[in-house]
């Protein structure tokens, strides 16, 4: 068991100046911690701020390009999660590491089951994952049960034992909530006071200001890789929070807005729009010449809400109208044709939106094929001249028409997925956070050319992950929380302040106490 | 929940190949003119026995979400190999099993270094190696012929206490031997997460390849096994292509019966042996129901037909359709 | 370099370059052993020989760019080669109707495949297996119920061995049509473009509204009226069809496509690269065969160049 480990001096666990780069991308800039046993320890900051990187190189699972980190004084490295496990830092990882086909038990133990016999003691283990369960607050849970056939939010309690059967020292919680039910999350948090109450040093990464208000000891606060402020929990108010979460300049590197069109019939409207319980209720309106951008919390049915316009779901309810004719949307093919003229840009432009070892060629004709060919053949002449238009107009840069697009920087790939669509002059455009991970220089032109889309008279509706480009692109703003649209924000109100704070489902003013 | 609804989950698979290979079997019986008795039995499993052997040996490598189309060929191997050096004293002939098993090993060995270290695909691969295997049956046997011991072959394919086929208990050992150990060690749950999620696998730190090269190694076994035991059946080697290749289609079919993912991660062994059963059931069904003999592939490959397209059912439930590209 | 190529030299890879020097050295070393293997004679009939292969290995190429496989070869060949027999029995509609009949079968059951595949989404593997088991059963049961008309019509013994070109037989001039449609089709066509598409994402596909349960249907169906072709081309050849006949023709028809550089996994080969395959193996087949090698001792040799050629260019990527 994890005896209580206080140390006379020096703290737990100590980050040290950790930096860490993706390409061109500074993600940590000599960013550092101190992590104390018997605590848990908040770690906040915007999508993007460094967090997951941070907590990726403490469990192993990348390494850190400089900096050191010391385990109660002596300097560790970790070259896999198992290795940092052993050594005592556990991680609950928001991407789920369980096997589905496994029993919980199965996985709880996967890396070190007791053994008997040289084979797997299955009566220990069973033991061993009760005992974790419980610890872990999940005793309704039982060993035997296949990960496949639990809920979310029930997996990742079994992920929460996992670590805990390691028998760490610290623990790591990357978003570890965000998937529970309201009942679990008081379990979880029982658990959590638990085991701090055992010495543990809990790190704790989350959006939910409520619940490290609830929780935390002291907090740290990221911005742009570096850890900016640290403080005892509860010395200051959301509103103060969220300014040293900001903290920057919003660049104006954003095309000039026009003035708001309402006069104009929307394009495409939804009304009580619901799926599964990702979706729930939303009903929205796109003009034609308009920027809607959907914000909020990363994985709050952004996503869904995108899918299900498109045609990609099933068993949605609520109409969707284009033109004001309702229209049932059943697969993408569909969906792209002639009178409703969708285009959907997709997340992951690496599996959804290209072939990679395609050439750009074949890339960008492949969504507009119909188009491009008669009786099934397809045109050359045609083709070649709408590869180059896009080329053009989107300044891709490339050998050639035909090298493969894997070969392509990934701000110019993301203009093959953008250019891929804009083949077929779509009048409605769908984009799901298109400037992930692109640098600076393409994110401006995607910028200036989605505006002048709009100009064109393109109906837009962008999810971005990136505040900044919510308020430096968008006309308006749907901000969703759980499935459900929770703040519409227009022309001025559109300000960092007021997306974080409806994006957390919290008031942004002082008054409201932590 | 109880705990026996657990266990009843987690053999899924294997149960519903139980269920099919029982229900097709029980008609079988009421209907044979002589109902169950040893005899009937005894033929039975003798016929299920091969199929089962080379069917456990392909499961093994299917639960990796690995394909090992050399299964049938390894199977004609080990026969004519068999026929070679399954023979004189007691002590001649157990060195000969031995050696028969270490061949069946060795090309199940091979197989999963080309996959593994080699990062060749399995399909491919498999196919290969299949002829090569085949190739070497034949440079044994060129001819049909050859001995076995056929006091040990008498006594491994008859009944015990003038009762239960002995094969079956062979069968029996082979899952109580190799299969048991196999799926409780840490080896052979790696080798379930191998295929059932590989990345997540890797992330636990589980050792992927060493369990997927166990997996092809144990699958060459079993084949060898059931080479050794068609030997024993009759009394002869053959380098038949047709008999190989035959084997190894239904072993994939076996597999699936028995209630095998060819996806990986999911299944077991013990499935594959009533999917095995269960094929060879469906010929037997209809001699009983005097179906003229030539109905018979076809009512078996549509019977195959309907069992693999039951599976699809699940579709109706998947709501993204983005979660049919999986 | 590879960029500036044009037509079909486009996706010119290294596999396929491999694949056409392996065919220039065992041409090579089959003259130290006799110079009749340089002869025009000898590489005519070797075209000829594998034009089969080739009809056959097209269809399956389809297959496996997609990422699926075709097991059902065998006994869609023999259906083929059958149904246009029994066909040519029934009088003289029948005799002309002859190779289309043999070929609507394969179609008909790839269609069948292509179903399972794309809308009840069983793996490729066990639907073509278990279509491959009732088309034999059919032509068990037709085979053995009463006794049919097995032999070749003149029409299609012509196809196989007539000659139109002064010194070129028609089986040759058969696959060079196909191959040309082929190169047609997936270098020129919206189906080809989906093909590829599929092969590569087949998510991706969808999400650009590619109506991809269509064109895996339409791919398996060609593929089977592919193999039916190549079954009536075998009957035509052989003079009558018969049962087995397709037996060794599933996994050379694999191997062929594999080794002219198509990815097993799907989206990436050419079918330059396919023709090289079918014209290697025929020769490496016919190399030994000449040599007057046991078939014990080709099996292996086949084998183990396989898997050579495998380990010099088909590998997957170390990063996994």
């Amino acid at each position: 068991m994890a005896a209580p480990q206080k140390q006379s001096d020096g703290p737990l666990f100590r980050m040290k100046d950790i930096g860490k780069r993706y390409g061109g991308v500074r993600a940590l800039e000599s960013a550092s911690l101190v992590v104390e046993a018997g605590r848990i320890h908040a770690i906040l900051g915007e999508n993007g701020a460094g967090k997951s990187t941070l907590i990726k190189i403490m469990a192993g699972v990348i390494a850190p390009d400089d900096g050191e980190m010391l385990l109660q004084d002596q300097v560790v490295s970790f070259r896999s999660p198992a290795q940092a496990a052993a050594a005592g830092v556990a991680c609950v990882f928001q991407e789920l590491s369980l096997i589905p086909d496994l029993s919980v038990a199965d996985n709880i133990l996967i890396s070190n089951p007791p053994r008997r016999f040289g084979l797997i003691d299955r009566r220990a283990q069973r033991r061993l994952a009760e005992e974790a369960l419980a610890r872990a607050g999940a005793d309704d849970i039982h060993p035997r049960a296949l990960v496949r056939d639990l809920p979310l939010s029930r997996r990742q309690l079994v992920e929460i034992a996992k670590a805990l059967a390691w028998k760490p020292r610290i623990l790591i919680l990357d978003e570890a909530t965000s998937a529970l039910t309201a009942g679990d999350v008081t379990k979880v948090f029982a658990v959590l006071k638990r085991l701090r109450a055992e010495g543990l040093a809990i790190l704790y990464i989350s959006h939910r200001m409520h619940e490290i208000a609830e929780l935390a000891d002291e907090c740290t606060v990221f911005r742009n890789g570096r850890n900016v402020a640290s403080y005892a929990a509860g010395t200051r108010s959301n509103s103060e929070v969220v300014e040293m979460m900001i903290g920057r300049e919003v660049s104006s590197a954003f095309p000039s807005k026009p003035a708001a069109r309402n006069s104009v019939p929307p394009v495409l409207e939804c009304k009580n729009l619901s799926w599964t319980d990702r979706l729930r209720d939303i009903s929205l309106d796109v003009r034609p010449g308009e920027i809607v951008g959907l914000g909020g919390l990363d994985g709050q049915g952004q996503r869904e809400l995108l899918l299900a316009l498109f045609g990609v779901l099933r068993g949605t309810s609520g109409t969707i109208s284009i033109d004001g004719v309702p229209r049932t949307i059943a697969s993408p093919g569909v969906a792209r044709a002639g009178t409703i003229g969708m285009a959907l840009i997709p997340e992951d432009r690496k599996t959804e939106g290209l072939m990679l070892p395609m050439t750009v060629r074949e890339n960008l004709s492949l969504a507009a094929l119909d188009r491009l060919s008669s009786r099934g053949v397809v045109d050359r002449k045609r083709e070649s001249a709408s590869i180059d238009e896009m080329v053009r107009l989107l300044a891709i840069k490339t050998a050639g028409p035909d090298i493969p697009v894997g070969a392509l920087s990934g701000g110019n790939q993301q203009k093959v997925v953008i250019a891929k669509w804009l083949t077929r002059r779509p009048r409605i455009l769908l984009l799901n956070d298109p400037t992930r991970g692109i640098d600076v220089g393409t994110k401006q032109e995607i910028y200036q050319l989605l505006r002048r889309l709009a100009d064109g008279g393109a109906a837009i509706l962008f999810y971005s992950t990136d505040y900044d480009e919510l308020i430096g692109c968008c006309d308006r703003v749907i901000v969703l929380y759980d499935g459900r649209i929770v703040k519409e924000l227009t022309g001025s109100e559109i300000t960092e302040r007021a997306l974080i704070a409806s994006g957390l489902n919290v008031q942004a003013e002082p008054e409201v106490a932590a | 929940m109880t705990e026996w609804r657990y266990w009843l989950n987690e053999q899924r698979g294997t149960l519903m190949g139980l269920a099919i290979f029982v229900i097709m079997f029980a008609v079988y019986i009421v209907n044979h003119p002589a109902g169950l008795t040893a005899n009937v039995a005894q033929t039975a499993a003798n016929k299920g026995v091969l199929l089962a052997f080379v069917a456990m040996a392909q499961a093994m490598v299917v639960i990796t979400a690995g394909i090992d189309l050399s299964v049938g060929m390894i199977f004609v191997l080990t026969n004519c190999l068999a026929s070679w050096i399954v023979v004189g004293t007691p002590m001649q002939t157990t060195f000969g099993v031995f050696g028969v098993l270490l061949a069946g090993a060795l090309c199940g060995a091979i197989n999963g270094l080309l996959v593994i270290k080699g990062r060749l695909q399995p399909i491919v691969a498999t196919i290969a190696t299949g002829a090569i295997y085949f190739g070497i049956a034949l440079l044994l046997r060129p001819f049909p012929g050859g001995a076995v011991n056929e006091d040990l072959g008498d006594a491994m394919t008859g009944q015990f206490f003038g009762i239960i086929p002995s094969s079956l208990i062979v069968l029996l050992g082979a899952v109580l031997l190799v299969w048991l150990p196999f799926s409780r060690s840490e080896t052979g749950r790696a080798a379930y997460a191998a295929g059932s999620a590989e990345a997540a696998a890797f992330m636990s730190g589980v050792p992927i390849r060493r369990a997927k090269l166990a997996a092809y190694i144990l699958a060459g076994l079993l084949a060898g096994m059931g080479g050794l035991f068609l030997t024993f059946f009759t009394y002869t080697g053959e380098a038949a292509y047709a008999s190989g290749s035959g084997y190894t289609l239904w072993s994939i079919a076996a597999v699936v019966l028995g209630g095998v993912s060819l996806y990986g991660g999911r299944g077991s062994a013990i499935g594959a042996i009533f999917g095995a059963f269960a094929a060879r059931t469906t010929g037997d069904m209809l001699f009983v129901f005097d179906v003229d003999p030539l109905w018979q592939p076809l009512l078996q490959g549509i019977v195959l037909l309907i069992a693999i397209s039951i599976g699809a059912v699940g579709l109706l439930r998947v709501r993204n359709r983005l979660d049919w590209f999986l | 370099m590879r960029a500036r190529l044009s037509g079909p030299f486009r996706r010119a890879d290294p596999a396929v370059l491999t694949a056409f020097c392996c065919i220039l050295l065992l041409l090579f070393l089959g003259s130290l052993y006799s110079s009749n293997f340089l002869s025009l004679e000898y590489l005519l009939q070797q075209l000829k020989v594998a034009s089969f292969l080739g009809v056959i290995a097209a269809g399956m190429m389809l297959v496996i760019l997609l990422g699926h496989i075709d097991l059902s070869v065998p006994w869609l060949m023999t259906m083929g080669a059958m149904m246009a027999c029994a066909a040519a029995g029934m009088g003289v509609t029948g005799m002309v109707l002859a190779i289309p009949f043999g070929i609507l079968c394969g179609v008909l059951f790839g269609l069948l495949n292509g179903f399972g595949v794309a809308y009840l989404r069983i793996p490729s593997m066990i639907v073509t297996l278990a279509t491959n088991v009732v088309a034999q059963g059919l032509m068990v049961l037709y085979t053995g119920g009463f006794s049919p008309q097995d032999s070749a019509t003149a029409a299609m013994r012509w196809l196989a061995t007539g000659v139109i070109v002064p010194g070129v037989p028609n089986a040759i001039l058969v696959w060079a049509t196909v191959s040309a449609a082929m190169v047609f089709l997936l270098a020129r066509t919206t189906f080809g473009r989906s093909i590829y598409g599929i092969g590569n994402s087949e998510r991706a596909a969808y999400l650009s509204g590619i109506n991809t349960r269509r064109v895996v249907m339409i791919a398996f169906a060609v593929s089977g009226g592919l193999s039916a072709f190549g079954g009536v081309l075998l009957a035509g050849y052989a003079s009558k069809a018969a049962q087995a006949m397709g037996d060794s023709y599933l996994l050379p028809s694999i191997a062929a496509v594999v080794l002219g550089g198509t990815s097993i996994l799907g989206g990436r080969g050419s079918y330059l690269g396919t023709v090289a395959g079918v014209i290697l193996i025929t020769l490496l087949q016919s190399i030994l065969s000449v040599m007057q090698m046991p078939e014990a001792g080709r099996q292996i040799v086949y084998g183990i160049i396989i898997i050579a050629m495998l380990l010099l260019y088909g590998r997957s990527p170390a990063n996994r």
